[in-house]
């Protein structure tokens, strides 16, 4: 009896279980490759932008990067100070949230505590579809569409202007900020309006005082998320905005965004390692360092500030 | 007597105030969900504006030519051909890429992972990767996939570069598919014997499929209405000519030399159109619009319809 279970043990069913267990193994190995593609990817984007701007910044000093007025990397007399771009970046920003905080915190408000079951079914997906166009398509609207429109109101506007762009990149934020805040908003507890509502407040009152105050944590990370795609947006401004370095704060003026500057010169035929080619990567790595940390205290304020019930 | 009639009198007024109160916060009630509607509705309206706008300007284009011609110097004869053909084949490269390295990370987070640092530190990752501004990947591909790895303005470095682009997209959602399988289905298949990987891809998948496949459609959405960072790796506008054919009609049947071939995709085609001075080019630019807005519309349309007959018909 004893024998017959040691034959048992070393019994071909036994030998397959190994090979089962190295299969296992392998395919879990693979699996972790797979997700690690993300680190490696993260890692990579941070090495190329460094390594790239190294060679820039040996031609270029860090004081005349970011005090310089002028960024003309591509002329004969050549001045690299990044101030313009981040000045167009900026402005432009400006009048996209100055569109779609208001019409997004109030979107969110509407959709977490007035719209009916149905309402929010029908206009959820609408906002979704909205994300999904394509921001090229969005360019041609404000080159060819609302700037002119700006011009019957404002007859000195210029065709390429900072205004038109950011107000059409605005209402393209709109979704991301309605659906981070209304998220926040929804997450606070039930009981909570319920008290308000015994109170005799009524839906618009416990929206504005009640609801809104308890989800502050979240609604101010839907406007930090929002900054961070403004900054990084690229194909409206590109194609709206103007592609001339400009130091100013004008928004009826024309200027380039870092996004707009890399495109530009994408566009042309730059030389590999030529000064050109590496002032792409040191504004690139400046629009990086913005994007991710706004992306950072956007997650540091929705994680550690949220107020628990 | 008069005491309790003024008393009387001014319980009324009171009344009244109070009721006239009532009447105003019910009215700002009102107010406020018509304004919220206006909110709402002013992201659909410009969606419609645009794309009737689109459609206005660039009707004059929608012909079969349009399809069939290669771009050219004069707007009237230029067309779309080496355009859609380039987002084609790009596409199929960040299908094949994006697809099974998204899944297979997503898995693996959601049926593997120890949760330690180290699951954290790839989930930290995966959402730093999608805040991530599009033209910044444009930037690694340059530097990694045309110089660095030397595969040169090719529909193989478009494809793997967009390929990254919506991997988080992927890995999220199927993250999100996984994550609603109840853990009793994988227990049972536990109890009869199944091995991790046999519960994984026999169960786990399978179950799972709906909702990867929308996370993958929006991604390639996504991908197709993507400029940014295919101009930034240097991709050309002026393309005259069709990659070698994919397919041959002598063994092996299979051609691997359009990977490497140069290329135009439909937004870098609507761009460059765009930033021409002469009008004429404009149309061409909002017909390419209105095609490229109607194929992401109907690829988004088809991924939310998808999600909501998923979650109307599982049940577990």
């Amino acid at each position: 009896m004893l024998n017959n279970l040691t034959e048992l043990s070393i019994s071909p069913r036994l030998a397959k279980n190994i090979r089962r267990n190295v299969k296992e193994r392998v395919i879990e190995f693979i699996l972790m490759m797979a997700a690690l593609s993300a680190v490696f990817t993260t890692f990579a984007i941070v090495a190329i932008l460094l390594y790239e701007s190294f060679g820039f910044f040996e031609t270029v000093s860090l004081v005349e990067f970011f005090t310089g007025t002028e960024w003309t990397p591509l002329f004969e007399d050549a001045h690299y100070g990044i101030m313009p771009l981040i000045a167009g970046t900026l402005t432009t920003s400006f009048v996209a949230l100055a569109v779609a905080v208001p019409v997004g915190t109030i979107a969110a408000i509407y959709l977490s505590e007035f719209a009916s079951h149905k309402t929010r079914e029908i206009t959820k997906p609408i906002l979704e579809l909205l994300v999904g166009v394509p921001t090229i398509a969005f360019g041609y609207f404000a080159l060819l569409f609302v700037t002119p429109l700006l011009q019957i109101i404002y007859p000195d506007l210029p065709g390429f202007n900072m205004l038109s762009a950011g107000l059409v990149m605005g209402v393209m934020i709109v979704p991301y900020i309605a659906s981070v805040a209304e998220d926040a908003m929804r997450a606070v507890p039930m009981s909570m309006r319920e008290g308000s509502y015994a109170m005799g407040a009524t839906r618009f009152q416990t929206a504005l005082r009640v609801v809104t105050p308890a989800a502050t944590s979240g609604i101010v990370a839907a406007y930090i998320l929002a900054v961070s795609r403004a900054v990084g947006e690229t194909m409206v401004v590109a194609v709206a905005a103007g592609q001339q370095p400009t130091l100013t704060f004008d928004p009826t003026e024309g200027a380039a965004t870092i996004t707009a500057y890399i495109v530009q010169v994408a566009m042309g035929d730059l030389p590999h390692a030529s000064i050109g080619y590496q002032s792409i990567f040191a504004a690139g790595l400046v629009l990086f360092a913005m994007t991710l940390s706004f992306n950072l205290i956007g997650h540091v304020v929705r994680k550690k500030y949220r107020e628990q019930y | 007597m008069a005491d309790t009639q003024s008393k009387k009198a001014s319980v009324l007024a009171d009344l009244d105030a109070v009721r006239s109160m009532i009447r105003r916060h019910k009215f700002n009630d009102l107010v406020f969900a018509g304004i919220g509607l206006i909110a709402l509705m002013i992201g659909l309206l410009t969606l419609l504006t645009l794309f009737i706008d689109l459609v206005m300007d660039g009707y004059p284009r929608f012909n079969l030519q349009f399809f069939s011609d290669f771009p050219s110097r004069r707007a009237g004869s230029a067309g779309l051909l080496s355009a859609w053909v380039g987002s084609l084949l790009v596409m199929a490269v960040t299908f094949l890429s994006a697809v099974p390295v998204g899944v297979a990370a997503g898995l693996y987070l959601e049926e593997y992972a120890p949760k330690n640092w180290f699951s954290d530190l790839i989930e930290i990752n995966v959402s730093n990767l999608a805040g991530v501004p599009s033209i910044i990947y444009g930037l690694l591909a340059l530097g990694l996939f045309v110089y660095g790895l030397d595969l040169g303005q090719s529909i193989l470095t478009a494809g793997l570069t967009l390929g990254l682009l919506i991997l988080p997209t992927v890995i999220v959602s199927t993250r999100e598919a996984i994550r609603g399988i109840p853990v009793a289905i994988r227990e049972a298949a536990y109890a009869v014997g199944a091995t991790k990987w046999q519960v994984v891809s026999d169960h786990v998948v399978k179950y799972s499929q709906g909702g990867i496949l929308t996370g993958v459609i929006i991604g390639m959405s996504r991908a197709i209405g993507e400029t940014a960072p295919i101009i930034t790796i240097g991709a050309l506008t002026f393309i005259a000519f069709l990659p070698p054919a994919p397919v041959t009609d002598v063994a092996p049947f299979l051609n691997f030399e359009w990977l490497s071939s140069a290329f135009t995709v439909l937004p870098i085609q609507m761009f460059n159109w765009l930033s021409r001075p002469d009008h004429a080019f404009h149309i061409n630019a909002a017909a390419t619009g209105a095609i490229i807005i109607l194929v992401t519309l109907l690829m988004n349309g088809t991924a939310i319809y998808l999600r909501y007959k998923i979650r109307k018909n599982i049940k577990w």
